[in-house]
């Protein structure tokens, strides 16, 4: 009988931290079984960001590196650059990459270095308790934008897929969400296309997955997962940015 | 062996080179460029890799990725890009990543000049960045040094996982010397700790300096301080040019030391007895040493390009057994021979010979 599921191997069997609900368990799992799918896991090395996943080397059974908040992409630089066989990840939240690392992350995709980022945009510092975050919407209430953000005083989100397709270097850009079990697919083939595209030594590529974080929306899981839908996909279409021509984004 | 006239920034540049560094991640600053120019053109040569970083904040976690990858691997820049890198040096020192850093310093604090100084003593030697962790310091005191400490760097790190930084001025840096370079080293980044991917390993190499859950702080704090003893007890450099029979050491280190060496030339035909005291670590400082000259009545003067800071570890050295008197240079210019043999005059006994 053919196995159509199985644990991934790229995981280890450690339960994680996240809160009930919290869509970043669904991500690891995305990204574990692109790993699988793609024989890597023996020359897979992940930048673990600060931010809810700051123990994603916990749950991940491949060698990994703990950057400092925001760093990850300069940290993953360096390992590619001395291992240019190696598929190189990092794994970074909104505040994480938006924010604090928006050099970093910029300079890398200018530089179109070879490596693969997952992005999670959950709208918060989930870690630190729900501030506001470079992508927090228009409106939105978080701790530090208690009346709801307001774009008069505090700007407006930033739109990390755009900001980077403005830009040479990007070989696959690409923002997905989790929120129901379709887009969950069609998720996981991004982040596949997006590690394919790093082992074809194509460039740059960077994958926004749209993520839950019900604990500071201050929601259940299952309204959580309607907030995606009903308020960040309009602010946050989903697509491909960028992709080579022989890539379609139809399956996104 | 190849003898070859070098400016000391080449010097510092050549000697990683010829230690198998073939990593090399920086940005632009005065008055260490000649650096990251040299090994612009030189790494390519033997197959390495050049990076000019977005920033030094990159750089440096650009040196934490390739030196966590099990690679030799280099960053240089001067104060203002040095401040912006102790987050990552912080970083390095609590995974346990080997690397070498250059800090060709100039005049501060805030931009400051680009004048030469030695007032990055405190920033070198104290931590400057977050938590307790302790960088090996070295400070060459002539182009030959800066090409033999960085290859003394490079294998230090490996030897003990830890970051070296090497502490040199802008005078140093630009100074042409003759130096002696050792032959070409190669060096594979294989290291049994270092992130390459599993390659079939069982069990997945981490580096990373969290400790959040239970007593893991602790436990790396205790395995970072046991390391720092043992570097300590080892690594103490330093030389003691005529201190033995002197009646009063002067104590300088990097530039100051090559002023202090002439001023002490002059008084020493005057029959004067005085001696040079060069720490070569500026951490680990070299303070038995200092504690024991004290403990046989020796006077010390302190010559620094700074209002004070190598001072304070003499003082701790000698701990109240001898008087310690300080000069120092604050206008980011270098003392002249005549200043420092007119200090030490004053502090000698009045016509006596010695
Ligand atoms: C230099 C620095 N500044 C601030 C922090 C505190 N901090 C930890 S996590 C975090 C925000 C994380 O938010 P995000 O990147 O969106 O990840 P999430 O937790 O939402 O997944 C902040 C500000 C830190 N660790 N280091
Ligand atoms: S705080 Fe938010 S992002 Fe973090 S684990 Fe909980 S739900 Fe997920
Ligand atoms: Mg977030």
């Amino acid at each position: 009988m053919k196995k159509i599921f199985a644990y991934p191997r790229a995981l280890t069997q450690k339960r994680t931290h996240y809160c009930p609900g919290c869509t970043h368990g669904i991500i690891h799992r995305l990204v574990a079984e692109a790993i699988d799918d793609l024989d890597i896991q023996e020359r897979t090395i992940g930048i673990a960001p600060v931010g809810c996943a700051v123990l994603a080397y916990d749950y991940f059974d491949l060698d990994f590196q703990e950057a400092a908040h925001g760093r990850a992409p300069a940290v993953a630089t360096g390992i590619k650059r001395v291992h240019p066989e190696a598929i190189v990840f990092s794994y970074q939240g909104d505040g994480d990459l938006a924010s604090i690392g928006m050099a970093e992350i910029i300079h890398a995709a200018a530089r179109g270095e070879k490596i693969t980022v997952i992005f999670v945009n959950n709208t918060v510092y989930g870690m630190t308790g729900g501030q506001m975050a470079p992508t927090t919407l228009p409106g939105q209430k978080t701790t530090t934008s208690p009346y709801g953000r307001d774009t008069a005083t505090v700007g407006y989100p930033i739109r990390v897929c755009e900001l980077l397709a403005t830009l040479d270097g990007p070989a696959y850009l690409a923002r997905v969400s989790v929120h129901d079990p379709a887009h969950i697919v069609r998720a996981g083939k991004a982040i596949r296309q997006a590690f394919a595209m790093q082992m074809a030594g194509k460039g740059f590529s960077l994958v926004e997955v749209l993520s839950s974080c019900p604990t500071n929306w201050g929601m259940t899981p299952v309204q959580a997962l309607s907030w995606i839908k009903e308020k960040m996909i309009p602010y946050y279409p989903l697509g491909v940015f960028r992709a080579p021509e022989e890539v379609t984004g139809d399956d996104v | 062996m190849e003898r070859v006239m070098m400016k000391g920034n080449e010097a510092l540049a050549e000697g990683a080179i010829r230690a198998g560094c073939r990593f090399f991640f920086g940005y632009p600053i005065t008055p260490q460029n000649e650096i990251p120019e040299y090994m612009a053109r030189r790494l390519p040569e033997v197959g390495g890799v050049f990076l000019q970083a977005e920033s030094e904040v990159s750089a440096i976690n650009m040196v934490y990725g390739a030196g966590g990858a099990g690679a030799r691997v280099l960053t240089s820049s001067s104060g203002p890009g040095i401040s912006l890198k102790l987050e990552g040096i912080s970083y390095i020192a609590g995974a346990q990543v080997p690397c070498v850093i250059v800090n060709v310093a100039r005049g501060g604090p805030g931009l400051g000049g680009l004048t030469p100084s030695q007032a990055d003593y405190f920033q070198a030697t104290k931590g400057g960045g977050h938590g307790d962790y302790r960088l090996l310091v070295y400070a060459p005191g002539n182009a030959q040094e800066m090409v033999d400490l960085m290859g003394l760097a490079f294998d230090k790190a490996e030897e003990y996982r830890n970051p070296v930084m090497i502490l040199t001025d802008a005078i140093m840096g630009q100074m042409m010397e003759p130096v002696v370079l050792p032959p070409l080293r190669t060096v594979t980044a294989e290291q049994p700790w270092a992130t390459t991917g599993k390659q079939g390993r069982k069990k997945p190499n981490l580096i990373n300096s969290l400790g959040i859950v239970g007593e893991e702080l602790e436990r790396i704090n205790i395995e970072l301080q046991a390391k720092y003893d043992r570097m300590a007890a080892a690594e103490a450099r330093y030389e003691a040019d005529g201190t033995a029979e002197a009646d009063l050491i002067v104590v300088a280190y990097g530039t100051s030391s090559r002023v202090a060496r002439s001023a002490i030339a002059r008084l020493r035909q005057e029959g004067k007895k005085v001696g040079l005291f060069r720490p070569v670590t500026l951490w680990p400082f070299p303070q038995a040493v200092l504690a024991s000259l004290a403990a046989d009545g020796k006077r010390f003067l302190v010559v620094e390009m700074s209002a004070g800071q190598l001072v304070e570890d003499v003082i701790l050295a000698v701990n109240d057994r001898a008087k310690v008197s300080f000069f120092g240079k604050l206008n980011g210019t270098v003392p002249t021979v005549r200043e420092v043999y007119d200090r030490i005059r004053s502090l000698l006994p009045e016509g006596g010979e010695g």
